[in-house]
């Protein structure tokens, strides 16, 4: 019999700090075991940029621009399951604390306001540059989420029981200690 | 008098007593019209409680402004049944009108306009409360007047006395609601004795009619058994805070046959050995308070209330009228009794049980208004012919509140186990019936064929509620001015509920925009799964009764706003960033996301 083919994952970093992805990676030796069982796709780890069809979209950190809002509905068409890993995928998290202020006078304040940046500085309004949006959204506003993985950040372990019982094809429940909004 | 010497004088009225708090809240905001922070001070140094313990109760009730509210304040109810009689645009009319904004007081500070959760008035909608005063059968016309009355400033006394009548609405009386004498029935009680009495209402298989339907006689055995402590007595409490959506019928009764209900406390005092009995009356009825405390003092001076009642030494026993202040959570019993010590009103963990430990730990029996109304009737024609009333399982006669598309909305007394058909039939429908919301916003939702159902509790086990839809209305708007009602209603104590009731609100606004997908409606599914199993109280369990009901029964009307077949935002994705736009100046392919998946 062949072996089973492994589960392909996909990764990213919204608005978020990579906090969740370090977390990731604290499950340690356990990667050489997971490596086994699964192939990355788009990752910070692999540094491929595009997503692929995938059986597994992690996705770390809110919405809080338009590229944000790209990204995440190309991880919604590719993935076959989408999880939303940390207090910001789930709530929106820190940087979700600007939407109690208006973008257009968190814009004006920074770049137009005499004192923290260098003179003449402007609004940036290069095309390259993703627009922000009025507020930042949890990711299942924008599109629909299959798992919910709490925790700032979720700990390794919580990550690891998470992962395997997915690639094992349980329902994952994360029991007592390993479930928290911290 | 000076405000200090205003809240002084309520203050000493009330003997400084906490558990008085929210009487004394009321009354003062009566007097001062709202609850300023010095006020709420002097209050907390008054009864010696923290003042942050009397900001919470404060906070804590709908009915309590810690703001100013003007000197008009106008709540609409917004039940479903009102706003099918046209609550909404009435109320924007009279907005207009004064040119305000609902939920902001004017600038001058002369009138607020707001919406309030049903008042009890759906068989004489559209109706509002006036200062807290109930008026009823608004039109147009009347509110045209009412907004150049509020503009010149008349006094509410001088409003037309005709705007503030309620009107009864007894479409069929029966057995109860019948001729009564004061006094015979607890007569025939003492003639019994205690036990045999108790004896009676169990032989009787009379349930409570707040809806749950236990068995009366094994709450008061229970209560009667539970041991007193040094100094206390037992609790006899009259649930009045009818504030089910749909259901008016304790209004009539407390209106029209307040001696049966008062008496009825007055046997169960006896049966229990209680001295103290309490009736707690929804802020909504505050109308009714006067008449009521006229009624008790009547029946004090005929030896029914008081020391040594009927001649019986040792049995003393009276009743206290509390107004509550707008919180439906209250109808909860342990929620009630908090409320009553003058606390925010939020369900106990149970056991104990208030049978054993209830008002200030005291054993305590809380029975609905109609539940006393049927003790005094089995007091006076005894056990067997209350049981021949009615089903096996459900017996006597029930009140139906019935409102909405029929007729002749108002009370109906049948037998349990009449059907919804026959009920409806004496109420006239015009039009097909769609369906028919029995027992209010936590009842069951039935459809135009479940007709023949019968109504007990063998089968549709209800308050009293009857609300019909018929052919033209949208069932997916009632299940959705219901999930309204709960978000605003839930007391906060346990996260399900405060946070589900909240979520499902959203979820209902983001179908009827047309945002929804199948994903909503399997969110919404799982939620009701998970408030019902998690929530603390009645309130959580059966918030989502509505919702699970029209999706079985009335899919189609959720389906045919379901615009995608892929989840999209509840809002549009592209004004999200219309700020950036606007203050880049730019307008190329990037600064623009679409809606709909690529």
């Amino acid at each position: 019999m062949n072996a089973p083919a492994k589960l392909r994952i996909a990764t990213a970093s919204l608005a978020g700090c990579f906090g969740c992805h370090m977390s990731f990676l604290d499950i340690d030796e356990r990667l050489l075991e997971l490596i086994d069982l699964v192939e990355f796709d788009r990752t910070p780890l692999t540094d491929i940029k595009t997503c692929h069809p995938c059986d597994l979209g992690l996705i770390e950190g809110g919405v809080c621009n338009a590229e944000n809002v790209h990204v995440l509905r190309t991880f919604r068409q590719n993935c076959k399951t989408l999880v939303a890993i940390g207090a910001c995928a789930v709530n929106g998290g820190l940087p979700a604390q600007r939407n109690h202020l208006d973008l257009r006078d968190i814009l004006e304040t920074i770049y137009e306001t005499e004192g923290g940046l260098a003179r003449g500085t402007h609004i940036p309004n290069d095309p390259e540059l993703p627009l922000p949006l009025n507020r930042v959204h949890p990711i299942h506003e924008i599109v629909k989420v299959d798992y919910f993985l709490p925790g700032c950040p979720p700990s390794a372990d919580a990550i690891w029981k998470f992962l395997t019982d997915l690639i094992a094809g349980r329902t994952p429940t994360l029991g007592h200690g390993l479930l928290r909004y911290d | 008098m000076t405000e200090k010497d205003i809240i002084d004088t309520i203050l000493t009225k009330h003997g400084r007593e906490g558990t008085r708090l929210l009487q004394i809240l009321r009354e003062v905001q009566e007097a001062l019209g709202w609850l300023s922070p010095p006020a709420i001070t002097a209050i907390a140094r008054g009864i010696g409680w923290p003042r942050a313990k009397v900001e919470a109760t404060a906070a804590f009730y709908s009915f309590f402004h810690l703001r100013p509210r003007g000197k008009y304040c106008l709540l609409w109810s917004d039940n479903i049944i009102d706003r099918m009689q046209g609550s909404r645009e009435l109320m924007h009319r009279l907005c207009e009108k004064l040119w305000l904004e609902p939920g902001r007081l004017s600038e001058d500070g002369l009138v607020f306009v707001h919406t309030t959760s049903d008042i009890g008035m759906g068989d004489q909608g559209p109706a509002l409360l006036i200062n807290y005063r109930v008026a009823t059968a608004m039109t147009p016309e009347r509110v045209d007047a009412m907004a150049e009355l509020i503009r010149a400033q008349t006094p509410l006394a001088e409003w037309p006395a005709e705007w503030f009548a309620v009107a009864d609405n007894v479409r069929k009386a029966g057995p109860l609601l019948s001729s009564f004498t004061p006094g015979s029935a607890l007569r025939a009680a003492l003639a019994r004795g205690a036990e045999a009495q108790l004896a009676e209402i169990g032989a009787s298989r009379l349930r409570g009619r707040g809806g749950a339907g236990f068995p009366t006689q094994r709450k008061w055995q229970a209560c009667r058994e539970a041991p007193l402590k040094e100094g206390q007595t037992r609790i006899v409490i009259c649930n009045a805070d009818e504030g089910e959506p749909g259901t008016f019928k304790d209004r009539l009764l407390l209106t029209r046959y307040a001696d049966l209900v008062f008496e009825g406390m007055t046997i169960a005092a006896y049966v229990l050995g209680a001295r103290k009995g309490f009736l707690y009356l929804r802020g909504e009825y505050r109308y009714l308070l006067e008449a009521l405390d006229a009624k008790l003092d009547e029946r004090r001076r005929a030896g029914l209330l008081g020391h040594a009642i009927l001649g019986v030494a040792d049995f003393d026993f009276d009743i206290e009228i509390h107004l509550g202040a707008g919180a439906y959570v209250c109808g909860e019993e342990s929620a009630l009794i908090e409320s009553l010590e003058g606390k925010p009103g939020r369900p106990r963990v149970r056991p104990p049980f208030p049978v054993t430990h209830g008002y200030l730990e005291q054993p305590t029996i809380v029975n609905n208004v109609e539940t006393f109304a049927c003790v005094t009737r089995i007091a006076e024609h005894g056990a067997e012919w209350f049981a021949r009333l009615g089903t096996p399982q459900s017996t006597g006669t029930k009140l139906f509140s019935v409102s909405g598309d029929v007729v002749r909305p108002g009370i109906y007394e049948y037998p349990f186990g009449t059907t919804v058909a026959e009920v409806l039939e004496a109420a006239g429908v015009a039009q097909c019936v769609q369906g028919v919301q029995v027992s209010g916003a936590s009842g069951t939702t039935l459809t135009g064929d479940e007709l023949s159902r019968r109504l007990c509790f063998e089968d549709v086990p209800t308050a009293g509620a009857l609300m019909v839809f018929d052919c033209r209305r949208d069932m997916f708007e009632a299940a959705r001015n219901f999930a309204h009602f709960f978000a605003h209603e839930s007391c906060g104590f346990c996260t399900p509920c405060r946070v589900g009731t909240q979520v499902v609100a959203r979820l209902m606004d983001k179908l009827a925009a047309g945002h929804g997908s199948q994903y909503d409606i399997q969110e919404l599914s799982k939620l009701s799964r998970l408030m019902k199993n998690a929530s603390h109280c009645g309130l959580g369990q059966t918030a989502c009764n509505p919702i699970v009901d029209t999706l079985a029964k009335f899919r189609p009307a959720y389906e045919r706003r379901l615009m995608t077949l892929d989840f999209v935002p509840a809002f549009d994705l592209d004004a999200e960033l219309s700020q950036a736009r606007q203050m880049t100046r730019r307008d190329d392919e990037a600064a623009h996301l679409f809606t709909a998946q690529g």
